[in-house]
């Protein structure tokens, strides 16, 4: 451990290789960004050979192609339709099996899913995410507080936002500010690519003093900088500037909703993609005989009739009023929930929306038309 | 009380220790518990049952809460999961997790008139916060209680109705929506019981439960009798997977009601209630 480490330091491509083997020598998963069916994914990496090296996305509202990059870098994309919610908070678990024997009824927890996980390359938006679903989930659910416990962070600063993106005006990025304990800027106009590294926490001095570094010049310092400023500037979308909370709580019956209920088709997308929702089912099955019986808890959508359904049916039976209630609990009554918004700026809903309905365009056509 | 923290999402083995049937389609179960000591519950809170390999859905405490060890749940079949409850045998096991919620602001009633109101099945969460009101009588000035059902087969607890009716110091009156059967009592919807209770407005507190169509109605009828919407108390329901505030079902505006309810103040959900498919 040297305190030279928490003063910015250079890597190149091998010192990242070294980054992810001493990693995955201290016991931890090695999760991070691969080319998988034409998208960036997440999926479990070995080393930097596995990232998507001179990729980049295009990315606009029901739209996204990877393209080629004219150069190797390892992060020159934005996010893609994965999140990292699904290694906390997976689509789909088993909470609890049970057997019926005569008259008696054992229950069997599941295995703890505890694990060591580092996740590789975490935009800020990334962490944002992370930091409000433990906001949400940390203290009640001890599933994800068993996922989520030990977990290393490599953030990377984002310098190349995709066409959706606008995390500057939800203040959650491009650039990373607590919850990592690395921290990398990729250097444009470097080949082959190189990085400022700087450490946050303790493991992650650790994790640097084990690799191969140098510290940083003055001029590769600026040039980091540079970098992530000049990716605030090319936020592809904007949130409009006004007290969104009021907005929407004020305008819950304003036309504009139906409106926006005859474009969507209320499939859902939106919050599978979006990585602070949250929401689950849990269902209930059993085998023919009655004996076996298991728990399994599901993502579910605020976009389904049942989501909400009691006796007697739906409280939000129409389009209208789900997509109301997924707009305003993003961003009016999260915050009144869980004391953050529920938002990140990502851009994944708009881009994934298979009609192309933009959350900010919305957002400002409300503004445009309740302020009329 | 500290049992759903430490291990929130295993429901605790309990067992059926005898069924009552209260209506052609409502059942008050009692339970054993095998696994834990049943813990003690505040009035309007519930607990999330399940019936194995069908189910789990939140039903209320309709026991005594002076009595922690005789845990009862009145429910009506309206579906698969409540359906298979109502059908299980003495003996039969089930599972519990609980309690969740927030309870009747018995606390705040202390030295007022209080007026429970239900509606239907509702009759089923206020029976604990009478139960409790009863044992303290002389801390509460008058006290009664206004309940409406569809028809008169469908009314709840008979025997104790009874019972309360022949006390002085309580008010009972029973309505029907339509009376099919022989019935002399009152015909008409609950709210018409809140225009002849003349309540004194400045001492009561109305504890509501009922069809959410019912309570808004019930709501406003308080109101035009003078009531401040601070001094009246509604238990909603919504669709509940958790009990714990994470699954995302039960939002009403800001509220998750599993976590802020079920027992709400009118004045935070009234705006709530008038919008339409909130
Ligand atoms: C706080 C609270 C207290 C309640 N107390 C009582 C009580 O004391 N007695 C009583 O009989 N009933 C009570 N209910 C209502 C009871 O929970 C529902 O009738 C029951 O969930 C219906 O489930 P089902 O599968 O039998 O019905 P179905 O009609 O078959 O349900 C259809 C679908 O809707 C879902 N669903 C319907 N209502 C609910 C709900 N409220 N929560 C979750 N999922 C739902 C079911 O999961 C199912 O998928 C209470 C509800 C709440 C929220
Ligand atoms: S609402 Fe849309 S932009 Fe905001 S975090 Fe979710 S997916 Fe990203
Ligand atoms: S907004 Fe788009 S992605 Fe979301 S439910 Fe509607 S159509 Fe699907």
């Amino acid at each position: 451990m040297s305190v030279e480490t928490d003063a910015a330091q250079v890597i190149d491509v091998a010192g990242f290789s070294q980054l992810l083997g001493w990693l995955a020598e201290q016991g931890y998963r090695l999760v991070g960004p691969t080319v998988r069916d034409d998208t960036i994914a997440y999926d479990d990496i070995a080393s930097a050979e596995d990232l998507p090296r001179g990729w980049t996305d295009e990315q606009a509202p029901g739209h996204y192609r990877l393209k080629r990059r004219n150069d190797a870098a390892l992060f020159g994309y934005a996010v893609g339709a994965h999140s990292y919610k699904r290694f906390f908070h997976p689509p789909w678990e088993t909470l609890w099996r049970a057997r019926r024997e005569h008259d008696t009824l054992q229950i069997r927890d599941e295995p703890s899913p505890a694990q060591r996980l580092a996740l590789i390359g975490v935009r800020a938006c990334e962490i944002r995410a992370i930091a409000i679903q433990d906001r949400v989930l940390m203290e009640r659910d001890p599933l994800y507080r068993a996922r989520r416990a030990d977990t290393f962070i490599a953030a990377v600063n984002c310098t190349t936002p995709g066409g959706t993106c606008f995390c500057v005006s939800m203040q959650a990025g491009p650039q990373v500010s607590t919850g990592f304990d690395v921290a990398l800027t990729e250097l444009g106009g470097v080949d082959p690519p190189a990085f400022v590294v700087q450490a946050a926490t303790r493991a992650g001095r650790d994790a640097l003093t084990a690799i191969t570094h140098r510290p940083a010049t003055e001029a590769e310092m600026a040039a980091a900088a540079t970098a992530v400023q000049h990716a605030a500037g090319q936020m592809g979308r904007q949130m409009p500037s006004t007290d969104l909370p009021q907005l929407l709580l004020r305008n819950l019956e304003h036309p504009r909703w139906s409106a926006l209920a005859e474009r969507c088709l209320a499939c859902g997308n939106c919050t599978m993609v979006c990585p602070t929702c949250f929401c689950t089912t849990v269902e209930d099955t059993s085998d023919l005989s009655g004996r076996e019986i298991s728990r399994a808890r599901r993502w579910d959508s605020c976009f389904t009739a049942e989501f909400s359904s009691v006796h007697g049916g739906s409280v939000r039976p129409g389009t209208r009023a789900r997509y109301r209630q997924w707009m305003t609990h993003k961003l009016a009554t999260w915050p009144e929930q869980f004391g953050t918004s529920g938002c990140v700026g990502c851009g994944r809903c708009i881009t994934w929306c298979p009609v192309g309905i933009d959350i900010t365009e919305e957002l400002a056509a409300l503004a445009r038309e309740a302020a009329q | 009380m500290d049992t759903p923290l430490l291990d929130p999402l295993r429901p605790h083995i309990a067992r059926v220790r005898s069924t009552r049937r209260e209506a052609p389609d409502v059942w008050t179960l009692e339970l054993d518990a095998d696994q834990a000591p049943p813990c003690g519950f505040a009035p309007g809170q519930f607990n999330m049952l399940t019936a194995f390999g069908v189910g789990e859905v939140p039903i209320s405490f309709s026991g005594d809460p002076a009595e922690p060890g005789r845990v009862r749940h009145t429910v009506r079949a309206v579906g698969a999961v409540s359906s298979a409850l109502t059908r299980l045998d003495c003996g039969a096991v089930l599972g519990v997790r609980g309690p969740f919620g927030t309870g009747w602001p018995l606390p705040e009633a202390v030295g007022r008139d209080v007026v429970l109101i239900a509606g239907g099945l509702g009759i089923a969460p206020l029976r604990p916060a009478l139960y409790q009101l009863l044992a303290e009588r002389a801390r509460y000035g008058r006290l009664s209680l206004l309940y409406g059902t569809r028809g008169p087969r469908d009314i709840l607890f008979r025997r104790e109705l009874e019972a309360w009716r022949a006390r002085a110091d309580l008010t009972v009156e029973v309505t029907v929506d339509h009376a099919t059967h022989p019935w002399h009592g009152h015909v008409g919807v609950v709210t018409t019981l809140i225009e002849r209770a003349r309540l004194d407005s400045d001492r009561t507190l109305a504890l509501v439960c009922g069809p959410e169509v019912m309570m808004r109605f019930a709501a406003e009828a308080l109101g035009a009798a003078g009531l401040a919407a601070e001094a009246i108390f509604l238990s909603l329901e919504r669709n509940m997977h958790c009990g714990l505030g994470t699954c995302g079902h039960c939002q009403l505006g800001g509220l998750l009601v599993c976590r802020d309810g079920p027992v709400v103040r009118y004045d935070r959900v009234r705006d709530a209630l008038r919008i339409r498919e909130l």
